[in-house]
């Protein structure tokens, strides 16, 4: 199955180049566009943090601050990537009902695009980040794997999704009020460790564990706990095995059900 | 007998009629009612129908496969099959090749892209490689006739520059099998020349072509094959000039309406001037048509005498349009009339038939479009629509020194 996908690549590079382009196209901010709501979520973030430390009395500190700007980037790389590749397959209905490939380019592509923007936005908190004298060790070098985790499971899920709403339109709109809502139940704003032994239950959300670990690597300096790797890990994979032979068994239904 | 490219056995497809569920909000209460309600049997069976039904046909290797047929007898069902869209609901398919599919133009185009950006997409779609596309860029913009225009972004372009665009992409894809649907009939009339052309051209080469129009000029032209298809069944298989003549009277523009009541009825047609029909005759060849008529009740009628190619009429004639009257009958009463006409048509097979029409009422009690097969052939050649009767003879001769003029066979 990846074989086919790898023989279409560039078509679905120049799908992913087609979803940047118009993304940037016609449009007032350009590329703030890939900054705009991670820039968002973490003024959010800030304000709850603000709050925390008001009740708490301590002060707010720069660890803090980071550890909200840097769950906030893959967060919205994934809440983006979700509804951007959940209306991939309907979007493309000419070319689906039109013309034969494999259709696991649509939601692939959508996260890719998706993906260029978390790039770009990266880049910029690190210049942020470097600036304002932030501090790693060696342990950072686990973010590319758990990035890359985030992205497996991100596409597992936009497959699905795609598949679902092609099926029945109102999945967009379910997916539109979960993703309202996900923040709160994503360890963005706080830790999980603040539920103390409820923890493991917020943990079980597998992006929620995927940034946890982020935080672990990066602002705390430890290694990633690696029972919620290992954890992260099977939802990533298997989710990704399962998600691509479901829409693998439907594909040929697609064009008379679209 | 040629390695076959393409083959289709005893394929079926089935559609479902009206409305599915394809919101969550209705399949959730209809999951209930389906799990808790009663089944019994007693609800409708869901609509379906077949879109296909028993299709069977194979496709030589550089063969050019023209498919006709009226609206929804399941062209594009079966080009969609072949090219992977749809899956059938039985039967087995065989292709050997690469399958480029063309069943609409410009169907990957994004109108916010530029002409070029959206060739490197469409290019991409249709199953070329990056450095293919970058190869024939020029051409691509060449063929379409806008390079002027090829930095602007395609939602700009009027619809002619659009639908061009979307075939010189598709044209230039050189797959091993190319699927064409009704995408001749884009752009002006010198572009729909182009188009032809280029498609000679992409037989030429070997590529096994099928092609679904509802241009019977094209198909005729192109296709060393056809299939008619009606109601998603193969009603004839054969020489595209011989498909496409059942398929007009079928599908027709024109049918003839009949009366209710057949108030007469043609006995017998017999001709002179004519040993046998099976040969090719020579234009110009005489033709006496006896009618023998019986009137079944009273009446007024004005039999007819037409001909047909492929359904098209040539000539069309009848006994109260040349005599300005018509003939009355009562019950019983036999006549019998006698045509002639002279068979001045270009090279070509025809149809001859004839007619009976009620005047009172405009209709036909009597309608045969092929009372007999005609084939006319010249024994020399020449190209055009009409049969001027011409004729050659060399002047001057006694110019030459020798008084003999050197000729040689051609």
């Amino acid at each position: 199955m990846f074989r086919e996908l790898l023989q279409y690549r560039n078509l679905l590079w120049m799908l992913t180049l087609r979803d940047i382009k118009i993304r940037y196209k016609q449009t007032v901010m350009g590329f703030l566009w890939a900054v705009f709501m991670p820039l968002l979520i973490v003024c959010a973030g800030l304000l709850i943090k603000k709050g925390f430390s008001i009740v708490s009395g301590k002060p707010l500190d720069l660890a803090e601050l980071s550890s909200v700007s840097i769950k906030a980037l893959p967060y919205s790389f994934f809440i983006a990537s979700i509804r951007f590749a959940t209306n991939s397959l309907t979007g493309n209905a000419n070319l689906v009902t039109k013309i034969y490939f494999p259709r696991e380019v649509f939601p692939v592509a959508a996260v890719l695009a998706n993906l260029f923007d978390f790039l770009l936005g990266s880049f910029i908190l690190i210049v942020i980040l470097a600036i304002a004298g932030f501090h790693i060790d060696y342990h950072v070098v686990w973010v590319p794997f758990l990035v890359f985790l985030l992205i497996l499971f991100t596409i597992a899920s936009g497959m699905i999704l795609s598949c679902a709403n092609l099926f029945f339109r109102d999945v967009k709109y379910i997916v539109e009020v979960l993703v309202t809502f996900a923040i709160f139940f994503t360890p963005v704003f706080y830790d999980a460790s603040l539920f103390g032994k409820w923890a493991p239950l917020l943990l079980l959300n597998p992006v929620g564990a995927i940034l946890e670990n982020i935080n672990n690597v990066t602002i705390l300096h430890h290694p990633p706990d690696m029972f919620w790797l290992s954890y992260s890990i099977l939802w990533s994979v298997g989710g990704l095995f399962i998600a691509w032979n479901i829409f693998h068994k439907l594909e040929f239904l697609f064009a008379e059900n679209i | 007998m040629v390695a076959s490219a393409l083959e289709f056995q005893n394929i079926f497809k089935k559609f479902r009629m009206g409305e599915g569920h394809d919101s969550l909000r209705d399949l959730v209460p209809g999951l209930f009612k389906k799990a808790f309600g009663n089944i019994k049997g007693t609800e409708l069976k869901e609509k379906e129908f077949w879109a296909l039904r028993n299709i069977s046909f194979r496709v030589g290797r550089g063969e050019a496969l023209g498919i006709v047929g009226p609206n929804g007898s399941g062209k594009s069902t079966t080009l969609k099959i072949l090219s992977g869209i749809l899956r059938p609901t039985s039967g087995t398919m065989r292709v050997n090749g690469r399958i480029s599919a063309l069943i609409e133009v410009g169907a990957g185009f994004h109108p916010d892209l530029t002409g070029r950006e959206n060739i490197f997409l469409n290019g991409a779609i249709l199953g070329m490689r990056r450095s293919e596309i970058q190869e024939k860029m020029d051409a691509i913009i060449e063929f379409a006739g806008i390079p002027a225009f090829i930095d602007t972004p395609v939602k700009r372009y009027s619809s002619g520059m659009y639908a061009r665009l979307g075939f010189a992409i598709a044209a230039h894809v050189e797959p091993e099998i190319l699927l064409v649907d009704e995408v001749l009939s884009v752009g002006d009339y010198t572009f729909q020349g182009r188009c032809i052309q280029k498609m000679n051209e992409i037989l030429k080469n070997g590529t096994t072509v099928i092609f679904v129009s509802h241009n019977m000029e094209s198909v005729l032209s192109l296709c060393n094959r056809a299939i008619l298809l009606v109601n998603g069944q193969v009603m004839r298989e054969g020489e595209p000039a011989e498909v496409i003549a059942e398929y007009c009277k079928v599908g027709g523009a024109w049918v003839p309406k009949f009366s209710d009541r057949k108030k007469a009825v043609v006995r017998e047609v017999t001709f002179e001037g004519v040993d046998s029909f099976g040969k090719a005759l020579p234009p110009g060849t005489r033709l006496k048509c006896k009618v023998a008529i019986e009137c079944l009740e009273d009446c007024r009628l004005s039999p007819g005498l037409f001909l047909t190619q492929y359904g098209g009429f040539v000539f069309d004639t009848t006994y109260g349009r040349m005599k300005g009257e018509s003939i009355s009958l009562s019950a019983g009463e036999n006549v019998e009339l006698v045509w002639s006409i002279d068979l001045n048509l270009p090279n070509g097979s025809y149809d001859l038939g004839v007619h009976l029409e009620d005047v009172d009422t405009g209709l036909y009690h009597e309608h045969n479009f092929r009372t007999v097969h005609l084939l006319i052939a010249n024994d020399f050649r020449y190209v055009g629509k009409y049969v001027l009767n011409p004729t050659v003879a060399l002047g001057c001769q006694h110019h030459q020194k020798d008084g003999l003029l050197k000729r040689s066979s051609i």
